[in-house]
Protein backbone atom coordinates (compact mmCIF):
# COMPACT_ATOMS: atom_id res chain seq x y z
CA UNK A 1 0.00 0.00 0.00
CA UNK A 2 2.53 2.25 0.77
CA UNK A 3 5.30 0.75 -1.56
CA UNK A 4 4.54 3.64 -4.26
CA UNK A 5 4.52 6.23 -1.64
CA UNK A 6 6.37 9.18 -3.02
CA UNK A 7 7.65 10.72 0.14
CA UNK A 8 10.31 12.82 -2.18
CA UNK A 9 6.97 14.55 -2.77
CA UNK A 10 6.71 15.90 1.07
CA UNK A 11 10.27 16.91 1.04
CA UNK A 12 10.05 19.08 -2.06
CA UNK A 13 7.22 20.98 -0.64
CA UNK A 14 7.62 21.62 2.92
CA UNK A 15 9.15 24.45 3.57
CA UNK A 16 5.89 26.10 1.12
CA UNK A 17 3.57 24.23 3.09
CA UNK A 18 4.15 25.39 6.55
CA UNK A 19 5.96 28.95 5.99
CA UNK A 20 3.30 29.79 3.43
CA UNK A 21 0.48 27.72 4.08
CA UNK A 22 0.73 27.15 8.36
CA UNK A 23 2.04 30.44 8.89
CA UNK A 24 -1.50 31.65 6.81
CA UNK A 25 -3.45 29.34 8.81
CA UNK A 26 -2.49 29.97 12.60
CA UNK A 27 -2.03 34.20 11.39
CA UNK A 28 -5.62 33.84 10.67
CA UNK A 29 -6.47 31.21 14.07
CA UNK A 30 -4.63 34.00 16.24
CA UNK A 31 -6.14 37.76 14.98
CA UNK A 32 -9.85 35.20 14.46
CA UNK A 33 -9.40 34.33 18.03
CA UNK A 34 -8.95 37.69 19.53
CA UNK A 35 -11.21 39.29 17.24
CA UNK A 36 -14.00 36.81 17.94
CA UNK A 37 -13.75 36.67 21.48
CA UNK A 38 -13.91 40.46 21.88
CA UNK A 39 -16.48 40.67 19.49
CA UNK A 40 -18.34 37.93 21.27
CA UNK A 41 -18.28 39.29 24.65
CA UNK A 42 -19.44 42.11 23.55
CA UNK A 43 -22.48 40.01 21.45
CA UNK A 44 -23.01 38.16 24.92
CA UNK A 45 -23.14 41.20 26.79
CA UNK A 46 -25.78 42.66 24.62
CA UNK A 47 -27.80 39.08 25.00
CA UNK A 48 -27.69 39.67 28.39
CA UNK A 49 -28.65 43.38 28.58
CA UNK A 50 -31.92 44.69 29.85
CA UNK A 51 -32.37 46.89 26.61
CA UNK A 52 -34.81 44.41 24.76
CA UNK A 53 -33.93 46.04 20.95
CA UNK A 54 -29.76 45.42 21.99
CA UNK A 55 -30.43 41.75 23.13
CA UNK A 56 -32.77 41.03 20.12
CA UNK A 57 -30.48 42.18 17.54
CA UNK A 58 -27.76 39.89 19.26
CA UNK A 59 -29.80 37.08 19.94
CA UNK A 60 -30.74 37.11 15.90
CA UNK A 61 -27.35 37.81 14.59
CA UNK A 62 -26.39 35.03 16.61
CA UNK A 63 -29.11 32.83 15.96
CA UNK A 64 -28.84 32.80 12.27
CA UNK A 65 -25.19 32.57 11.74
CA UNK A 66 -25.26 29.67 14.21
CA UNK A 67 -27.89 28.31 11.45
CA UNK A 68 -26.00 28.38 8.23
CA UNK A 69 -23.45 26.61 6.83
CA UNK A 70 -19.61 27.93 7.00
CA UNK A 71 -19.29 27.90 3.56
CA UNK A 72 -22.16 29.67 3.07
CA UNK A 73 -20.82 32.84 5.44
CA UNK A 74 -17.74 32.63 3.67
CA UNK A 75 -19.13 33.56 0.73
CA UNK A 76 -21.25 35.99 2.11
CA UNK A 77 -18.50 37.80 3.60
CA UNK A 78 -16.44 37.37 0.73
CA UNK A 79 -18.43 39.35 -1.66
CA UNK A 80 -19.88 41.37 1.16
CA UNK A 81 -16.58 42.73 2.66
CA UNK A 82 -15.64 45.03 -0.90
CA UNK A 83 -19.40 46.73 -0.30
CA UNK A 84 -18.55 47.66 3.79
CA UNK A 85 -15.70 48.49 2.76
CA UNK A 86 -16.50 50.97 -0.13
CA UNK A 87 -19.61 52.01 2.09
CA UNK A 88 -16.93 52.91 4.98
CA UNK A 89 -14.99 55.08 2.80
CA UNK A 90 -17.58 56.32 1.10
CA UNK A 91 -16.75 55.08 -2.52
CA UNK A 92 -18.83 54.57 -5.33
CA UNK A 93 -17.85 51.19 -6.32
CA UNK A 94 -16.80 47.93 -4.44
CA UNK A 95 -13.32 47.97 -2.61
CA UNK A 96 -11.35 45.01 -3.12
CA UNK A 97 -9.46 43.89 0.08
CA UNK A 98 -6.85 40.94 0.05
CA UNK A 99 -7.63 37.08 1.01
CA UNK A 100 -6.12 37.92 4.72
CA UNK A 101 -8.71 40.27 5.76
CA UNK A 102 -11.46 39.48 4.16
CA UNK A 103 -11.17 35.76 5.88
CA UNK A 104 -10.34 37.47 8.94
CA UNK A 105 -13.28 39.71 8.69
CA UNK A 106 -15.66 36.04 8.21
CA UNK A 107 -14.01 34.27 10.56
CA UNK A 108 -14.24 37.04 13.46
CA UNK A 109 -18.40 37.58 12.82
CA UNK A 110 -18.47 33.81 12.49
CA UNK A 111 -16.73 32.69 15.61
CA UNK A 112 -17.71 35.77 17.16
CA UNK A 113 -21.39 33.92 17.54
CA UNK A 114 -19.85 30.93 19.23
CA UNK A 115 -17.34 32.68 21.44
CA UNK A 116 -20.70 34.34 22.30
CA UNK A 117 -22.83 31.78 23.56
CA UNK A 118 -19.64 30.42 25.75
CA UNK A 119 -19.15 33.94 27.29
CA UNK A 120 -22.64 33.98 27.74
CA UNK A 121 -22.48 31.27 29.92
CA UNK A 122 -19.65 32.28 31.48
CA UNK A 123 -21.25 35.33 32.39
CA UNK A 124 -24.28 33.98 33.99
CA UNK A 125 -22.26 31.65 35.84
CA UNK A 126 -21.62 34.53 38.25
CA UNK A 127 -23.56 34.85 40.71
CA UNK A 128 -26.08 37.71 40.35
CA UNK A 129 -25.51 39.12 44.02
CA UNK A 130 -21.52 40.02 42.49
CA UNK A 131 -23.18 42.61 40.16
CA UNK A 132 -25.31 43.77 43.08
CA UNK A 133 -21.89 44.49 45.03
CA UNK A 134 -20.41 46.37 42.06
CA UNK A 135 -23.47 48.63 41.97
CA UNK A 136 -23.50 48.95 45.51
CA UNK A 137 -19.95 50.03 46.02
CA UNK A 138 -20.58 52.78 43.32
CA UNK A 139 -18.69 50.92 40.22
CA UNK A 140 -20.85 51.64 37.31
CA UNK A 141 -22.21 49.02 34.78
CA UNK A 142 -18.83 48.90 32.64
CA UNK A 143 -16.90 48.70 35.94
CA UNK A 144 -18.80 45.66 36.98
CA UNK A 145 -18.36 44.10 33.73
CA UNK A 146 -14.61 44.77 33.25
CA UNK A 147 -13.47 44.32 36.83
CA UNK A 148 -15.87 42.02 38.45
CA UNK A 149 -17.74 39.89 36.06
CA UNK A 150 -15.89 39.32 33.03
CA UNK A 151 -12.79 38.32 34.51
CA UNK A 152 -14.10 35.47 36.07
CA UNK A 153 -16.57 34.55 33.07
CA UNK A 154 -13.15 34.21 31.27
CA UNK A 155 -11.18 32.07 34.24
CA UNK A 156 -14.36 29.81 33.65
CA UNK A 157 -14.64 29.79 30.72
CA UNK A 158 -11.34 29.48 29.76
CA UNK A 159 -10.60 25.63 28.40
CA UNK A 160 -14.17 25.82 26.40
CA UNK A 161 -12.69 28.78 24.45
CA UNK A 162 -9.69 27.59 23.81
CA UNK A 163 -11.21 24.40 22.78
CA UNK A 164 -13.89 26.09 20.39
CA UNK A 165 -9.93 27.62 19.47
CA UNK A 166 -9.07 24.60 17.84
CA UNK A 167 -12.11 23.82 16.39
CA UNK A 168 -11.98 27.60 14.88
CA UNK A 169 -8.35 26.04 13.58
CA UNK A 170 -9.56 23.34 11.89
CA UNK A 171 -12.40 25.72 10.50
CA UNK A 172 -10.07 27.80 8.84
CA UNK A 173 -9.25 25.17 5.93
CA UNK A 174 -12.76 26.21 4.68
CA UNK A 175 -11.14 28.59 2.84
CA UNK A 176 -10.07 25.96 0.77
CA UNK A 177 -13.40 27.10 -0.83
CA UNK A 178 -11.91 31.08 -2.19
CA UNK A 179 -8.98 29.14 -3.07
CA UNK A 180 -7.02 30.86 -0.79
CA UNK A 181 -3.30 29.13 -0.05
CA UNK A 182 -3.92 28.22 3.44
CA UNK A 183 -1.67 24.97 5.05
CA UNK A 184 -5.03 22.96 3.27
CA UNK A 185 -4.76 25.32 0.36
CA UNK A 186 -1.02 25.21 -0.56
CA UNK A 187 -0.94 20.72 -0.03
CA UNK A 188 -3.86 20.92 -2.56
CA UNK A 189 -1.63 23.22 -5.21
CA UNK A 190 1.26 20.95 -4.55
CA UNK A 191 -1.07 17.82 -4.84
CA UNK A 192 -2.45 18.74 -8.22
CA UNK A 193 0.93 20.49 -9.99
CA UNK A 194 2.71 16.77 -8.93
CA UNK A 195 -0.32 14.74 -9.45
CA UNK A 196 0.13 12.88 -5.73
CA UNK A 197 -3.10 13.50 -4.06
CA UNK A 198 -2.72 10.39 -1.50
CA UNK A 199 0.63 11.77 -0.31
CA UNK A 200 -0.12 15.53 0.06
CA UNK A 201 -4.07 14.21 1.47
CA UNK A 202 -2.48 12.14 4.39
CA UNK A 203 0.53 14.26 5.16
CA UNK A 204 -1.93 17.40 6.17
CA UNK A 205 -4.43 15.02 7.68
CA UNK A 206 -1.47 13.69 9.61
CA UNK A 207 -0.14 17.02 10.96
CA UNK A 208 -3.94 18.30 11.94
CA UNK A 209 -4.53 15.05 13.74
CA UNK A 210 -1.22 15.20 15.38
CA UNK A 211 -1.51 19.20 16.45
CA UNK A 212 -4.79 19.42 17.39
CA UNK A 213 -4.30 16.24 19.59
CA UNK A 214 -1.56 17.88 21.51
CA UNK A 215 -3.62 21.15 21.77
CA UNK A 216 -6.53 19.20 23.43
CA UNK A 217 -4.40 17.08 25.51
CA UNK A 218 -3.16 20.96 26.61
CA UNK A 219 -6.35 21.86 27.02
CA UNK A 220 -7.56 19.23 29.19
CA UNK A 221 -4.22 19.70 31.51
CA UNK A 222 -5.17 23.45 31.82
CA UNK A 223 -8.96 22.91 33.19
CA UNK A 224 -7.74 20.95 35.98
CA UNK A 225 -5.10 23.37 36.51
CA UNK A 226 -6.96 26.12 36.68
CA UNK A 227 -10.43 24.98 38.08
CA UNK A 228 -12.01 27.65 40.68
CA UNK A 229 -12.16 25.66 43.80
CA UNK A 230 -15.59 27.06 45.74
CA UNK B 1 -21.95 52.21 -4.50
CA UNK B 2 -24.35 50.68 -6.40
CA UNK B 3 -26.07 47.28 -6.33
CA UNK B 4 -28.69 46.62 -8.63
CA UNK B 5 -31.30 44.48 -6.41
CA UNK B 6 -33.23 42.44 -8.74
CA UNK B 7 -35.50 40.05 -6.62
CA UNK B 8 -37.49 38.63 -9.87
CA UNK B 9 -33.99 36.37 -10.46
CA UNK B 10 -35.83 33.66 -8.63
CA UNK B 11 -38.18 33.64 -11.28
CA UNK B 12 -35.74 33.19 -14.37
CA UNK B 13 -35.17 30.48 -16.33
CA UNK B 14 -31.49 29.03 -15.04
CA UNK B 15 -29.06 28.27 -17.74
CA UNK B 16 -29.00 24.64 -17.17
CA UNK B 17 -32.30 24.34 -18.86
CA UNK B 18 -34.60 22.59 -15.93
CA UNK B 19 -36.40 25.38 -14.66
CA UNK B 20 -36.47 28.84 -12.46
CA UNK B 21 -33.70 29.36 -10.21
CA UNK B 22 -35.83 29.25 -7.24
CA UNK B 23 -36.42 25.21 -8.72
CA UNK B 24 -32.80 24.60 -8.76
CA UNK B 25 -31.82 25.75 -5.34
CA UNK B 26 -35.30 23.49 -4.37
CA UNK B 27 -33.13 20.58 -6.04
CA UNK B 28 -30.36 21.50 -4.24
CA UNK B 29 -31.90 21.10 -0.97
CA UNK B 30 -33.43 17.78 -1.98
CA UNK B 31 -29.48 16.55 -2.27
CA UNK B 32 -28.65 18.37 1.07
CA UNK B 33 -31.43 16.37 2.83
CA UNK B 34 -30.32 13.42 1.26
CA UNK B 35 -26.78 13.43 2.45
CA UNK B 36 -27.49 14.73 5.63
CA UNK B 37 -30.34 12.10 6.22
CA UNK B 38 -28.46 9.13 4.85
CA UNK B 39 -25.19 10.57 6.76
CA UNK B 40 -27.41 10.58 9.88
CA UNK B 41 -28.28 6.90 9.97
CA UNK B 42 -24.57 5.56 9.34
CA UNK B 43 -23.54 8.12 12.24
CA UNK B 44 -26.32 6.93 14.95
CA UNK B 45 -25.19 3.11 13.93
CA UNK B 46 -21.87 3.68 14.58
CA UNK B 47 -22.65 6.46 17.51
CA UNK B 48 -24.23 4.31 19.29
CA UNK B 49 -22.12 1.35 19.05
CA UNK B 50 -18.61 3.44 19.46
CA UNK B 51 -20.06 5.17 22.52
CA UNK B 52 -21.39 1.78 23.90
CA UNK B 53 -17.87 0.18 23.88
CA UNK B 54 -16.20 3.47 25.58
CA UNK B 55 -18.55 2.97 28.87
CA UNK B 56 -17.73 -1.07 28.86
CA UNK B 57 -15.10 -0.81 31.60
CA UNK B 58 -13.22 -3.85 28.87
CA UNK B 59 -9.45 -1.93 29.04
CA UNK B 60 -8.91 -2.48 24.98
CA UNK B 61 -12.71 -2.02 23.58
CA UNK B 62 -12.92 1.56 25.29
CA UNK B 63 -8.91 2.31 24.12
CA UNK B 64 -10.29 0.96 20.59
CA UNK B 65 -13.15 3.65 21.04
CA UNK B 66 -11.61 6.81 22.27
CA UNK B 67 -9.21 6.35 19.48
CA UNK B 68 -11.69 6.13 16.91
CA UNK B 69 -13.18 9.42 18.31
CA UNK B 70 -10.18 11.20 18.43
CA UNK B 71 -9.10 10.34 14.68
CA UNK B 72 -12.55 12.03 13.53
CA UNK B 73 -12.59 14.72 15.60
CA UNK B 74 -8.79 15.48 15.41
CA UNK B 75 -8.57 16.07 11.34
CA UNK B 76 -10.73 19.21 10.13
CA UNK B 77 -13.99 17.48 7.97
CA UNK B 78 -12.85 19.21 4.54
CA UNK B 79 -9.54 16.99 5.02
CA UNK B 80 -11.46 14.21 5.43
CA UNK B 81 -13.43 14.57 3.12
CA UNK B 82 -10.49 14.49 0.43
CA UNK B 83 -9.29 11.70 2.52
CA UNK B 84 -12.20 9.80 1.52
CA UNK B 85 -12.57 11.32 -2.14
CA UNK B 86 -9.07 11.63 -3.24
CA UNK B 87 -7.11 9.02 -1.16
CA UNK B 88 -9.50 6.00 -0.32
CA UNK B 89 -10.27 4.81 -3.55
CA UNK B 90 -5.90 4.77 -4.53
CA UNK B 91 -5.44 2.77 -1.13
CA UNK B 92 -8.22 -0.11 -1.31
CA UNK B 93 -7.53 -3.43 -3.86
CA UNK B 94 -7.19 -1.98 -7.42
CA UNK B 95 -10.62 -3.43 -8.53
CA UNK B 96 -12.47 -1.93 -6.05
CA UNK B 97 -11.23 1.41 -6.33
CA UNK B 98 -11.24 1.12 -9.80
CA UNK B 99 -15.34 0.79 -9.30
CA UNK B 100 -15.18 3.55 -6.77
CA UNK B 101 -13.69 6.04 -9.58
CA UNK B 102 -15.69 4.41 -12.24
CA UNK B 103 -19.25 5.21 -10.49
CA UNK B 104 -21.21 7.91 -12.34
CA UNK B 105 -21.66 11.42 -11.30
CA UNK B 106 -23.26 12.46 -9.25
CA UNK B 107 -22.56 9.49 -7.18
CA UNK B 108 -18.66 9.11 -7.49
CA UNK B 109 -19.13 12.01 -4.97
CA UNK B 110 -22.13 11.67 -3.17
CA UNK B 111 -21.04 8.05 -2.00
CA UNK B 112 -17.83 9.43 -0.38
CA UNK B 113 -19.87 12.57 1.57
CA UNK B 114 -22.65 10.20 2.39
CA UNK B 115 -19.93 8.12 4.33
CA UNK B 116 -17.44 10.83 5.38
CA UNK B 117 -20.33 12.79 7.54
CA UNK B 118 -21.35 10.19 8.73
CA UNK B 119 -18.03 8.88 9.80
CA UNK B 120 -17.68 12.17 10.91
CA UNK B 121 -20.71 12.60 12.91
CA UNK B 122 -20.23 9.35 14.55
CA UNK B 123 -17.38 9.85 16.51
CA UNK B 124 -19.63 13.10 18.13
CA UNK B 125 -22.95 10.70 18.88
CA UNK B 126 -20.45 8.77 20.70
CA UNK B 127 -19.62 11.23 22.27
CA UNK B 128 -23.43 12.04 23.51
CA UNK B 129 -24.05 8.26 23.90
CA UNK B 130 -20.90 7.59 26.27
CA UNK B 131 -22.28 10.85 28.38
CA UNK B 132 -25.43 9.87 28.19
CA UNK B 133 -25.12 6.13 29.57
CA UNK B 134 -22.29 7.74 32.20
CA UNK B 135 -24.97 9.76 33.38
CA UNK B 136 -27.29 6.97 34.95
CA UNK B 137 -26.89 5.70 38.58
CA UNK B 138 -23.92 3.27 38.73
CA UNK B 139 -26.83 1.22 40.26
CA UNK B 140 -28.39 0.81 37.03
CA UNK B 141 -25.19 -1.68 35.72
CA UNK B 142 -25.18 -3.19 38.87
CA UNK B 143 -28.78 -4.24 39.36
CA UNK B 144 -28.77 -5.45 35.72
CA UNK B 145 -25.32 -7.65 36.55
CA UNK B 146 -26.94 -8.98 39.63
CA UNK B 147 -30.26 -9.83 37.87
CA UNK B 148 -27.86 -12.09 36.14
CA UNK B 149 -27.87 -10.15 33.07
CA UNK B 150 -24.83 -10.37 30.70
CA UNK B 151 -23.24 -7.21 30.10
CA UNK B 152 -25.13 -7.14 26.52
CA UNK B 153 -28.11 -8.23 28.03
CA UNK B 154 -27.71 -5.17 30.89
CA UNK B 155 -26.92 -2.67 27.79
CA UNK B 156 -29.82 -3.99 25.78
CA UNK B 157 -32.48 -3.59 28.69
CA UNK B 158 -31.44 -1.53 30.96
CA UNK B 159 -29.08 0.82 30.03
CA UNK B 160 -29.25 1.74 26.63
CA UNK B 161 -33.25 2.13 26.72
CA UNK B 162 -33.00 4.80 29.22
CA UNK B 163 -29.33 6.54 28.04
CA UNK B 164 -30.94 6.95 24.66
CA UNK B 165 -33.86 8.93 25.97
CA UNK B 166 -31.96 10.93 27.54
CA UNK B 167 -29.48 11.95 24.74
CA UNK B 168 -32.11 12.98 22.27
CA UNK B 169 -31.86 16.54 22.83
CA UNK B 170 -28.48 16.86 22.30
CA UNK B 171 -28.23 14.52 18.85
CA UNK B 172 -31.09 16.18 17.74
CA UNK B 173 -28.34 19.86 17.65
CA UNK B 174 -26.19 17.19 16.33
CA UNK B 175 -28.27 16.66 13.04
CA UNK B 176 -28.99 20.37 12.67
CA UNK B 177 -24.88 20.64 13.02
CA UNK B 178 -25.02 17.16 9.79
CA UNK B 179 -26.81 19.36 8.12
CA UNK B 180 -25.06 22.74 8.09
CA UNK B 181 -21.62 20.69 7.65
CA UNK B 182 -22.90 18.23 4.69
CA UNK B 183 -22.20 21.91 2.61
CA UNK B 184 -18.90 21.22 2.75
CA UNK B 185 -19.43 18.48 0.00
CA UNK B 186 -19.38 21.32 -2.56
CA UNK B 187 -15.46 21.18 -2.09
CA UNK B 188 -15.96 17.62 -4.13
CA UNK B 189 -18.71 18.82 -6.56
CA UNK B 190 -21.77 17.48 -5.07
CA UNK B 191 -24.18 20.12 -5.74
CA UNK B 192 -26.82 20.98 -2.86
CA UNK B 193 -27.91 24.06 -1.36
CA UNK B 194 -24.73 26.42 -1.17
CA UNK B 195 -23.40 25.27 -4.36
CA UNK B 196 -26.40 26.24 -5.97
CA UNK B 197 -26.42 29.33 -4.66
CA UNK B 198 -22.78 29.35 -5.64
CA UNK B 199 -23.78 28.38 -8.92
CA UNK B 200 -26.80 30.93 -9.35
CA UNK B 201 -24.19 33.88 -8.44
CA UNK B 202 -22.14 33.28 -11.11
CA UNK B 203 -24.75 32.40 -14.08
CA UNK B 204 -26.98 36.04 -13.05
CA UNK B 205 -23.95 38.20 -10.96
CA UNK B 206 -26.72 38.11 -8.32
CA UNK B 207 -24.74 37.65 -5.92
CA UNK B 208 -26.88 38.93 -2.58
CA UNK B 209 -29.89 37.67 -3.90
CA UNK B 210 -28.40 34.20 -4.58
CA UNK B 211 -26.97 34.14 -1.15
CA UNK B 212 -30.19 35.01 0.70
CA UNK B 213 -32.23 32.62 -0.83
CA UNK B 214 -30.20 29.75 0.23
CA UNK B 215 -30.15 31.58 3.89
CA UNK B 216 -33.83 31.53 4.10
CA UNK B 217 -34.07 28.14 3.25
CA UNK B 218 -31.26 27.14 6.16
CA UNK B 219 -33.21 28.98 8.62
CA UNK B 220 -36.75 26.95 7.64
CA UNK B 221 -34.90 23.69 7.17
CA UNK B 222 -33.23 24.94 10.89
CA UNK B 223 -36.68 25.51 12.47
CA UNK B 224 -38.56 22.82 10.62
CA UNK B 225 -35.92 20.64 12.63
CA UNK B 226 -36.16 22.16 15.72
CA UNK B 227 -39.97 22.25 15.63
CA UNK B 228 -39.69 18.31 14.99
CA UNK B 229 -37.33 17.97 17.65
CA UNK B 230 -39.60 19.63 20.55
CA UNK B 231 -42.38 17.16 19.61
CA UNK B 232 -40.38 14.12 19.58
CA UNK B 233 -38.51 15.54 22.57
CA UNK B 234 -41.89 15.62 24.66
CA UNK B 235 -42.88 12.65 23.76
CA UNK B 236 -40.22 10.33 24.70
CA UNK B 237 -38.64 12.80 27.54
CA UNK B 238 -38.05 10.13 30.81
CA UNK B 239 -39.96 11.48 33.50
CA UNK B 240 -37.99 13.24 35.89
CA UNK B 241 -35.39 13.79 34.13
CA UNK B 242 -34.09 17.26 32.60
CA UNK B 243 -31.07 16.67 31.92
CA UNK B 244 -29.02 16.10 28.36
CA UNK B 245 -26.31 14.16 27.79
CA UNK B 246 -23.69 16.46 28.44
CA UNK B 247 -23.52 20.37 28.97
CA UNK B 248 -23.36 22.15 25.73
CA UNK B 249 -20.44 21.17 24.09
CA UNK B 250 -19.00 23.52 21.64
CA UNK B 251 -20.47 23.41 18.12
CA UNK B 252 -19.08 23.27 14.81
CA UNK B 253 -20.49 23.98 11.84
Amino acid sequence: MFGSYDFDVIERSWRYLFFDGMAFTLRLTVFAMAGGVVFGTLLAMMRLSSIKSLSWIAGTYVNVLRSIPLVLVIFWFYFLVPYIAAWVVRSDTPIQVGAFASSLLTFVMFEACYYCEIMRAGIQSIPRGQVWAGYAIGLDYWQTMGRIVLPQAFRHMLPVLLTQTIVLYQDVSLVYVLSITDFVGAASKVAERDGRLVEMYTFVALIYFISCSVLSHLVRRLQTRIAIVH
Amino acid sequence: MHYHWNWHIFWEQSPDGTGTYLHTLFVGLGWTLALSLLAWIIALLLGVIVGVLRTTSVRWLERAGSAYVELFRNIPLLVQLFLWYFVMPELVPQGLGDWIKQMPPPWGAFVPAVLCLGTFTSARVAEQVRAGINSLPRGQRLAGIALGFTLAQTYRYVLLPMALRIVVPPLGSEFLNIIKNSAVALTINVVELTARARAMQEYSFQVFEAFTGATIIYLLVNMVVVLGMRLIERRIAVPGYIGTGSGPAPARH
